[in-house]
């Protein structure tokens, strides 16, 4: 199973600062390994982030994100105790979710 | 013809000193990358996994780390990180943090020490031992190194890493020092901290383990000691053998005072 994600959301004003570390391998499908076969490519392919149980992002990513990649966004309207929700699913169709309250 | 020469010199010293401005700006340029990746360090990830493993009970005796004595009693884990390597008379050995982690997980945990040392970084519990390490790096951040040096082991770990350090061998006739005894020079864009003294806060020994940006790993101090030998093309030192741990004590005692930023982020 997938490393958890670390998930970190602050207030500012009236909006909420999501900074989200997900642990993950990224292959691009481009590499070879000390065998010379090709490393099969495994990235994220989806994260969505809600609000409340309320979805506020959803992203489409591809090969070119880093090796254990870092987002951050914006919530409007996010106050101290609410509760933000990442997940992420793979090529593989792996997925994890996680987490976190409003701080 | 005199005044010829004199603008040709004064082009000269324009064109060096456009050289040097690239050269800091360019160092400029990196520290600016790094401070950008600091608020997403993925360390943090290896500091979760570190935590959850030290409270986990594993291994065939199925019991937990947390009565692991790294120095300042059992189970203490802040300001552990910055009094290491020391003696620990239980081994009666010197120990840097990673030697004493496998020593706990033998002990405490029953795995097979030998072979915990005999598996290659990244890989099964030696990915564990770097996760470990990160985590309790972290517990001491912002606090500054200060090595015991009252034990007469101690001060000879200290003398056996300084000649370890000046050492000149391999192809290249190369040794520590080549690299890291002089004040302001670098490799390509890296900047070489001088360890023969205290090299400032959050450089060189007190800046290990950090995350590498350009190969997604994370390195302990074990793992950037192995390959500074293999950059010098030395043979592989073994995994917490002596003349790591002894180069641990000679650039941790320099380093006293020095505040330790680990996990630090890297290139």
């Amino acid at each position: 199973m997938a490393d958890p994600m670390r998930i970190r959301a602050q207030v500012t004003g009236d909006k909420a600062t999501v900074r989200v570390l997900m642990s993950h391998e990224m292959e691009t499908g481009q590499r070879k390994d000390s065998a010379g076969k090709t490393i099969p490519a495994w990235f994220i392919q989806e994260v969505t982030v809600a609000h409340n149980g309320k979805n506020v992002l959803t992203a489409q990513w591809g090969p070119a994100v880093s090796k254990n990649p870092f987002m951050q966004c914006v919530v409007k309207g996010a106050k101290a105790g609410d509760k933000i929700a990442v997940t992420w699913v793979d090529n593989k169709g792996d997925k994890r979710t996680d987490e976190a309250t409003v701080s | 013809m005199k005044h010829l020469i004199t603008s040709a010199a004064v082009a000269a010293l324009a064109f060096a000193s456009v050289g040097t401005g690239f050269a800091q700006d360019a160092t400029k340029g990196i520290e600016e990358y790094r401070k950008m990746l600091e608020d997403g360090n993925p360390a943090e990830l290896f500091e979760m996994k570190g935590e959850e493993l030290w409270k986990q009970k594993r291994g065939p005796k199925q019991a937990s780390l947390e009565k692991c004595d790294l120095g300042k009693g059992p189970g203490v884990v802040k300001g552990a990180f910055v009094e290491l390597p020391r003696y620990f008379a239980d081994t009666g050995r010197v120990q840097d943090l990673e030697s004493r982690l496998v020593t706990c997980m033998g002990t405490l945990q029953g795995f097979n020490e030998e072979e915990i040392k005999k598996t290659p970084f990244g890989r099964g519990e030696m990915a564990n031992v770097t996760a470990l390490a990160t985590w309790i790096a972290t517990a001491s951040r912002g606090m500054r190194f200060n090595l015991p040096t009252a034990h007469p082991e101690e001060r000879r770990f200290y003398e056996l890493g300084k000649r370890a350090f000046f050492y000149r061998a391999g192809p290249h006739d190369f040794s520590c020092a080549a690299c890291h005894a002089q004040e302001n020079i670098r490799i390509r864009l890296q900047d070489l901290p001088n360890l023969t003294k205290n090299p400032g806060d959050g450089v060189g020994f007190a800046a290990w383990p950090a995350y590498r940006v350009s190969n997604g790993q994370m390195w302990s101090m074990q793992l950037r000691l192995n390959d500074c030998y293999r950059q010098q093309r030395f043979p592989y030192p073994g995994f917490a053998s002596d003349v790591t741990i002894a180069l641990g004590s000679y650039m941790g005692i320099n380093a006293k005072g020095a505040a330790s930023i680990a996990p630090a982020i890297k290139r």
